[in-house]
């Protein structure tokens, strides 16, 4: 088995989408007898912007920390760059280049702003524990290499004036960034966002809709958003996959799952028997 | 029967009797957590404290005594009556319980709603400093003997009957017994009140949800004010079984924080919990210092023997068992969300 | 007017992370070492160095190794008298298995062997967390001090059950033992003070502290962002424990010289070294040294007061100083968990707009 094959295709603003970048084959997930996740597939391809949008319960987190490694699915296969994913730690998942947000912001509260973007670095510094200890030479220069991409990011998210703030006094928008941030500056290839804007005002939603734009933009990366806002979703995304408690009901651009009469139901609300 | 075997049921026999008093006191634990999320450390203080209040007050000793004397050079040791009776003693000794309880919701963790529980536990370490020094300064650190007319010395029925059936009397002391009895019958009332009185009802309609208690009218300083005394209650009684087995003095303390490696054993929110794993340390603590101490079945094997393992084989059966089932035998099963 | 950053601009990422990024606050830095390195050691004199410098230096230690383990990474640990009571024995075997063997070098591997120890009880902390995990290092605390009472091996079968330390010396100068001088011992200590507090700052302000700190505010948060948590719950349990081991084995070795260890390394030194964490500040290297300094310094003032001026017997100045220490905790719990590292913070803080609050 491999995964999805697709030609490359350029949209009408310019940006590349290629192969796929990851696919689920088949997942489903369950907690004790409630079922989270109902056999469902669909697949990720390299540059684009996917959504994954659906009511409330719907199973739309969970499917994100299934791609994190956060969850092991009981059935189905993850397939990212070309190989079947075994179960791993999500701490794996992460170094393999996949980073994300959470829905209810996870932010390390006792720490600075620059110190949680730092955070996110991890994964890019090498430096040996002795390194560390005696700081002076290589940990002393790769913490300021490191720095200066944490700075790109800082610069790029326009939050320069808060760098040394513990992020514990941060209101809720700027913490949605700051995150963003802390996810970004490990320069994922597949970046996951998870409600990025939840309980934001609309002001705050376009920021938040133009960052994840430029983003994509400027540095290509892949990202898997889950959204409540329909109308956002259908400007931001490429492709959108919708579920319902549980399962897949849609897949396709926005305009195919606009026409979709299952997910009209799912969110006008027919009744389920 | 070979002879090791029948003196191991007397070990075992004695370890279920333990067992019962590390369940009362662990179910002052349970108590205070399940209604706050505090994991009170004070604990083992509390027992030791409510000990030496109620032989301070049996004694009619004045309370501070020796630092009134200290400070004002004056001479002053005892109330004019030398002995108060055991009942009214104990009495008097729970009021002063429940002023405890008041003390700390009010002074301590009044300030503290809403803090992490790793924060609260650390104050309960504070608190367990300051009630011991506030103990030492009240009635002095002297040992001293309790004394309220329970039952002491071996229990001749149980030695009888045992050296009939196996040619052996078992060693079983009548305190053992009664601390045994007070405790069954303690754990059942408190698992009653807390089932069929309003006040249980409230008690854990708290423990389960603060916001939704506090929707619906209950007062939560009024349930934690309860909890507390509750708590204070049960380390009276162990106190109580304990000072009169081995003397008033700071052991005591340490012999009651026996009780967090019965909760965890037996998960830190259930009742039945706090008794299966108290039974189980009891005897489990007992037999194995049995066996490693015997010359015949352990130091037959290994060439040596070990003793005084009781201080440390509670926690690391506690600490093993954990790795295997974190949330321990009753407790609720751990899900992890993002 | 004196103190303050306007003006002090950095001009590199280097420097703007640098220890004291204010430069008066570098300038007393460098003059608190001064004074500690070549002032003390000339003026410092029995009472004072066996009252207050010694204890001071080696709890300072203790508080750093368990503030690493606490404070930075979240995993609240009673076992500290059992792990300072690993490093002392070690320190003993190896003094008296060898010895030719340097002090230095002693003092270290004695880290070392306490660290390995540290990691083995520190492995369920993957499996157990918060006050579950608390309760689970009693067990440390209980089965060390069992172990080191009742096993023969551990104190060289000797008839006291107690271990003392021979006269060992270092370039030519007695550091242990009844002959030596204080203020070799006090630079002695001063010696891994000064190492171990430079280490614990680098360690912490870099990947590795940054990684522990995020297993303390959000370990699951942190496991997807990339952290190992087996890895950064380890290391801190670790380094940890070589901290609290070699404060242990300088607390027998040059401080006490003989040790019982039921009584020097009991539950009470547990509480003890955490208080100092809790009291000077969680998560701050400096509020180490602050609670070290001022729990050591305590039961002194204490005496001095209560004893000496009050005319008190000591048995109640030691139970005022239960009372004292108990209510400071909860004290610093309600009204400032970051302790006096963060008063410290503040102070500053309102200062550097001094006089000018606006």
């Amino acid at each position: 088995m491999t995964m999805m094959q697709y030609e490359p295709y350029e949209t009408p603003d310019g940006r590349t989408i290629g192969n796929t970048l990851m696919e689920m084959k088949n997942i489903t997930l369950r907690f004790g007898g409630v079922v989270a996740i109902q056999d469902i597939s669909f697949d990720i391809r390299e540059g684009e912007i996917r959504a994954i949008i659906g009511p409330n319960g719907a199973g739309k987190s969970s499917m994100l920390n299934v791609i994190s490694g956060f969850y092991n699915p009981q059935e189905g296969d993850v397939w990212f760059r070309g190989t079947k994913r075994p179960p791993m730690r999500p701490y794996l998942v992460a170094r393999q280049g996949i980073a994300r947000t959470f829905q209810n912001i996870a932010l390390f509260d006792g720490m600075s702003v620059l110190d949680n973007i730092m955070t996110g670095r991890l994964n890019h510094m090498k430096t040996g524990f002795l390194g560390q200890a005696i700081w002076w030479g290589k940990a002393e220069k790769e913490e300021t290499l490191n720095r200066e991409k944490a700075e790109e990011i800082i610069d790029f998210l326009e939050i320069q004036s808060i760098r040394k703030t513990p992020v514990g006094r941060l209101p809720y928008g700027l913490k949605k960034r700051v995150e963003l941030a802390r996810a970004l500056v490990a320069e994922p290839e597949l970046l996951l966002l998870d409600e990025p804007m939840a309980g934001m005002n609309v002001e705050e939603k376009e920021d938040m809709s133009r960052f994840i734009l430029d983003v994509n933009d400027e540095y290509g990366t892949t990202i898997a958003l889950i959204e409540h806002d329909m109308g956002v979703v259908m400007d931001l995304s490429d492709r959108v996959v919708v579920m319902d408690y549980g399962k897949k009901i849609g897949d396709g651009t926005p305009d195919e799952v606009r026409n979709n009469q299952e997910v009209i139901d799912a969110y006008l609300g027919v009744a389920h028997d | 029967m070979p002879d090791q075997l029948i003196f191991a049921m007397e070990v075992v026999a004695n370890g279920l009797m333990t067992g019962v008093m590390y369940a009362l006191v662990a179910l002052g634990f349970v108590l205070i957590y399940k209604a706050s999320g505090i994991f009170n450390y004070a604990q083992g203080v509390m027992a030791l404290f409510a000990a030496m209040t109620l032989v301070g007050i049996q004694e009619g000793r004045v309370p501070f005594a020796h630092l009134i004397n200290a400070t004002f050079g004056t001479e002053i040791h005892h109330l004019p009556w030398h002995s108060v009776p055991a009942l009214l003693a104990i009495a008097l000794t729970v009021l002063v319980m429940i002023g405890l309880a008041w003390f700390v919701q009010k002074v301590v963790f009044h300030h503290l709603v809403g803090q992490e529980p790793i924060i609260l536990f650390m104050a309960t370490i504070g608190l367990a400093y300051f009630l011991e020094g506030v103990a030492d300064l009240m009635w002095g650190s002297e040992i001293r003997t309790l004394d309220i007319g329970l039952p002491q010395g071996i229990n001749t029925i149980i030695d009888e009957t045992t050296f009939n059936w196996f040619g052996y009397g078992f060693f079983i002391d009548n305190l053992d017994i009664v601390a045994a009895i007070v405790a069954a019958v303690l754990v059942a009332g408190l698992v009653a009140f807390a089932q069929y009185t309003k006040q249980g009802r409230a008690m854990r309609a708290v423990a389960d949800d603060h916001q939704a208690a506090l929707s619906v009218g209950i007062s939560l300083n009024f349930v934690w004010i309860l909890v507390w005394s509750l708590a204070g209650f049960v380390a009276l009684v162990a106190g109580t079984m304990w000072g009169a087995k081995s003397g008033v003095q700071f052991s005591l303390s340490l012999i009651a924080l026996k009780a967090l490696p019965v909760l965890m054993l037996g998960g830190f929110t259930s009742i039945p919990g706090a008794i299966v794993g108290g039974l189980i340390i009891g005897v489990g603590e007992a037999l194995f210092e049995f066996i490693v101490s015997s010359n015949d079945i352990f130091g037959a094997v290994f060439g040596f023997t070990l003793n005084a393992t009781e201080n440390w084989f509670a926690y690391v059966l506690a600490l093993i068992f954990l790795v295997f089932r974190p949330q321990g035998l009753f407790g609720e099963k751990i899900i992890e969300r993002v | 007017m004196f103190y303050r950053e306007a003006g002090d601009f950095k001009t590199s990422y280097a420097a703007d992370n640098q220890t004291f990024p204010i430069a008066f606050d570098r300038y007393r830095y460098y003059f608190v070492l001064f004074i500690a390195i070549a002032v003390i050691p000339f003026v410092v004199n029995e009472y004072w160095a066996n009252a207050l410098l010694l204890p001071f230096l080696i709890y300072a230690i203790a508080a750093i190794g368990l503030n690493i383990l606490t404070g930075y990474c979240g995993q609240v640990s009673l076992g500290t008298g059992g792990f300072m009571a690993v490093g002392a024995y070690a320190t003993y075997k190896l003094m008296t298995a060898f010895p030719g063997l340097d002090m230095v070098t002693i003092t270290f591997l004695s880290g070392f062997i306490t660290a390995g120890v540290g990691v083995l009880f520190g492995l369920p902390s993957l499996r157990i967390k918060g006050f579950y995990l608390a309760v689970a290092t009693l067990a440390a605390q209980f089965f060390l001090v069992w172990l080191f009472n009742r096993v023969p091996w551990f104190y060289n079968y000797s008839a006291s059950g107690q271990i003392n330390a021979p006269e060992r010396t270092m370039f030519g100068l007695a550091v242990t033992g009844p002959n030596a001088e204080v203020w070799v011992k006090y630079l002695f200590c001063l010696f891994f003070v000064i190492l171990l507090a430079w280490v614990a700052r680098n360690l912490t302000r870099g990947t590795v502290g940054r990684q522990w700190m995020a297993i303390r505010d959000m370990d699951i948060a942190a496991e997807i962002i990339g952290v190992n948590p087996l890895k950064a719950k380890l290391t801190a349990f670790a380094i940890s424990s070589f901290y609290v081991g070699i404060s242990g084995a300088l607390l027998f070795s040059v401080f006490l010289g003989a040790v019982e260890v039921g009584e020097a390394f009991g539950i009470t030194k547990s509480f003890l070294v955490l208080f100092m964490v809790i009291i000077g500040g969680l998560g701050s290297i400096f509020g180490s040294f602050a609670g070290a300094a001022f729990l050591v310094l305590l039961p002194v003032a204490l005496k001095v007061l209560g004893v000496d001026t009050l005319g008190w017997p000591t048995d109640i100045v030691a139970h005022f100083q239960l009372v004292i220490v108990g209510g400071l905790i909860i004290f610093f719990l309600i009204v400032e968990p970051h302790g006096l590292a963060q008063l410290w913070r503040l102070a500053k803080e309102k200062l550097r707009l001094w006089p000018f609050p606006h």
